[in-house]
């Protein structure tokens, strides 16, 4: 009799869950009304660049929907480290078209390949300027239809700059995470951080030009919501 | 040789060093032009460009950055041409021997230059732009020296011999202890307090150089964006929140960098440091002019220089109004060579009229100084 109750209890232990990995999901909005953005004019002055475009492109500092919804925000787990996927996940691309890099605002893992292409007809240079000890430094050259650059970076950082100094206006902004626990908020401001293990956690969305907002949550068995609204000061 | 001892003038000599010191200035404004465009890593090898040799480099593919990178490479090796000729003339030809080691440390100069600045590529390394920039402006000290120490005017003082060392009281004329020297002209010595008022400006105006150079190279564009407010203050606020308010409101295509209240702090000093130099070199001019008079050629030295001074104010408010435009920035960064230059030269040729004509008001008569027929000491 003994026996068969341990039997129906570990069996019972198996079949309950611990707890179920849920995601945090929100919107992110901005609160007020940004600086005009600006146009490339150097780039409609260069004879290769400019021949892309009949009106001068214009900087996305702030992607900006009509409810005020926020994109490009890096939303991330704060404080989670030593917990990358990064090199069994597929590559990341960075393009360079136009004379622009696109996208400009991208995130990978720590050990997590970018691979950056040259879509373009002319010389680029890809200049890595890591402001983090052990990411390294790298300048190289990407000829017209030369073949695509890798690069792994293992430690992580926040907007970590990409920038071409043949052509100077060109920048791209890549964090690094040492965790898969992040993501970039949609045109509409929507961001969803997948497969978070339970816990409680201090979630922190980072916009380039606003810069930080955190709020403490804890995940448990079902998803979690966090909105975070940004203010032009 | 003695440095008092008769020299032949070699004109070509002196054109030859008078054209390296021209195109240092215009490499001074090539360097000036790649940081102003932000392109000094567009050519990311070295000594090759792109791969290839650096005189070899297809001029089809000098687009964008490439082009001022790598025209700044190419004059730069024509510089180092022209100092290693200059160098091996001078010590050849030129009797006086410490020109020979003028020489020669202009051409370790411009060596160590040309490599600091190909590290700075290879290395990546923007605090190595700094040194660049700031051993760039002591080159163009270095070679405006020798194009006056090679000239007909600084080898005809060198030729003048001291007072002192013909006669124990040097007199000329009835008026022993006279304050004048004719050297084709009158020309009054220049007083130990002058010459250290204008060593003190012109090294303040190098430790303003310095500053400018550690300005551009944080590679962050203005980190003041109106003048002559700061932010709409005579002070700006440089609290976290108010250094996160304006790199909200930077727009800026190319600046890579956001700014700190560091960058802010440094772009104040600046300021206030120019204005001090200007109220410094005002009263270097006026100094010269009262004690040496207004026909005297240091005195108009002086004048250039304090006009000097006030242009490169405004193209340092011009950089600001243009918001940082390329060609502005680059002049204000030639204004400060230029400034640089006029102060150490003016106090190298106090010097040498000082050494001539000693502290102890002396009056003497100079024969063939200026290659022309003995003048006459005369205080008028």
């Amino acid at each position: 009799m003994k026996k068969i109750l341990l039997i129906i209890g570990v069996a019972a232990l198996a079949w309950v869950p611990l707890g179920q990995a849920a995601d945090i999901i929100g919107t992110i909005t901005l609160n007020g009304t940004p600086p005009p953005e600006v146009p490339y004019t150097p780039l409609m002055n260069d004879p290769n660049c400019g021949a892309m475009y009949k009106k001068a492109p214009t900087t996305h500092f702030y992607v900006v929907g009509p409810n005020h919804e926020l994109a490009d925000v890096i939303v991330s787990l704060k404080g989670v480290t030593g917990k990358s996927t990064g090199a069994s996940q597929p590559p990341v691309t960075l393009d360079q078209k136009g004379c622009l890099y696109r996208p400009q605002i991208l995130a990978i893992q720590t050990g997590q390949k970018l691979v950056v292409k040259n879509s373009d007809s002319c010389i680029h240079n890809v200049h890595v300027v890591p402001a983090v000890a052990g990411n390294p430094e790298s300048n190289q050259v990407q000829m017209p239809g030369g073949p695509d650059l890798s690069f792994t970076f293992p430690k992580p950082e926040m907007f970590m700059t990409f920038k071409c100094d043949v052509h100077p206006w060109m920048f791209a902004w890549v964090s690094v995470f040492d965790s898969p626990y992040y993501c970039i908020s949609d045109k509409e401001g929507k961001f969803v951080i997948k497969n978070v293990p339970p816990g409680k956690y201090t979630v922190e969305a980072a916009h380039r030009k606003l810069g930080t907002l955190t709020k403490d949550v804890e995940v448990k068995d079902s998803d979690v919501t966090v909105n975070f609204t940004f203010d032009v000061k | 040789m003695s440095g008092n001892a008769p020299v032949t003038v070699n004109r070509s000599l002196h054109w030859f060093a008078v054209l390296t010191a021209f195109f240092t200035f215009l490499l001074l404004g090539a360097g000036g032009l790649v940081t102003s465009h932000e392109a000094g890593m567009s050519v990311p090898d070295w000594p090759n460009s792109y791969g290839y040799n650096m005189f070899l480099f297809p001029p089809s593919q000098w687009i964008g950055g490439i082009f001022y990178e790598h025209t700044h490479r190419l004059i730069a090796s024509g510089v180092g041409l022209m100092t290693t000729i200059l160098a091996v003339w001078l010590w050849l030809k030129d009797p006086r021997q410490w020109m020979h080691w003028v020489g020669v440390a202009a051409f370790l100069l411009v060596v160590a230059q040309g490599v600091l600045g190909g590290l700075r590529v290879v290395l990546a390394d923007a605090q190595l732009g700094i040194f660049h920039a700031i051993i760039g402006q002591l080159f163009f000290v270095l070679t405006s020296a020798i194009a006056l120490f090679t000239g007909r005017w600084w080898q005809n003082w060198e030729n003048i011999q001291h007072p002192t060392f013909d006669n124990q009281q040097p007199t000329v004329g009835n008026r022993p202890n006279a304050e004048k020297l004719d050297v084709g002209g009158s020309m009054l010595n220049v007083g130990c307090s002058l010459r250290r008022f204008v060593l003190f400006t012109t090294i303040l105006i190098f430790c303003q150089l310095i500053i400018g150079a550690t300005m551009r190279q944080q590679h962050a564009g203005l980190s003041i964006s109106d003048f002559p407010l700061a932010y709409g203050k005579v002070w700006p606020d440089t609290s976290a929140s108010a250094v996160q308010r304006y790199n909200e409101d930077r727009m800026s295509v190319i600046a890579e960098n956001p700014i700190t209240a560091f960058q802010i702090i440094l772009q104040m000093v600046h300021r206030i440091m120019a204005l001090a130099i200007f109220v410094l070199s005002a009263a270097c001019a006026w100094q010269a002019r009262r004690q040496l008079g207004k026909k005297d050629p240091l005195a108009k030295l002086a004048l250039f220089w304090l006009g000097l001074i006030l242009v490169q104010i405004f193209l340092g408010a011009a950089t600001i109004w243009s918001n940082k435009a390329a060609d502005v920035a680059t002049a204000h960064v030639l204004g400060g060579a230029l400034s640089l230059v006029t102060g150490a030269l003016w106090y190298i040729i106090a010097f040498r009229r000082s050494a001539v004509l000693p502290e102890i008001a002396t009056t003497t008569t100079i024969s063939g100084a200026y290659g022309g027929a003995p003048a006459m000491a005369a205080n008028k």
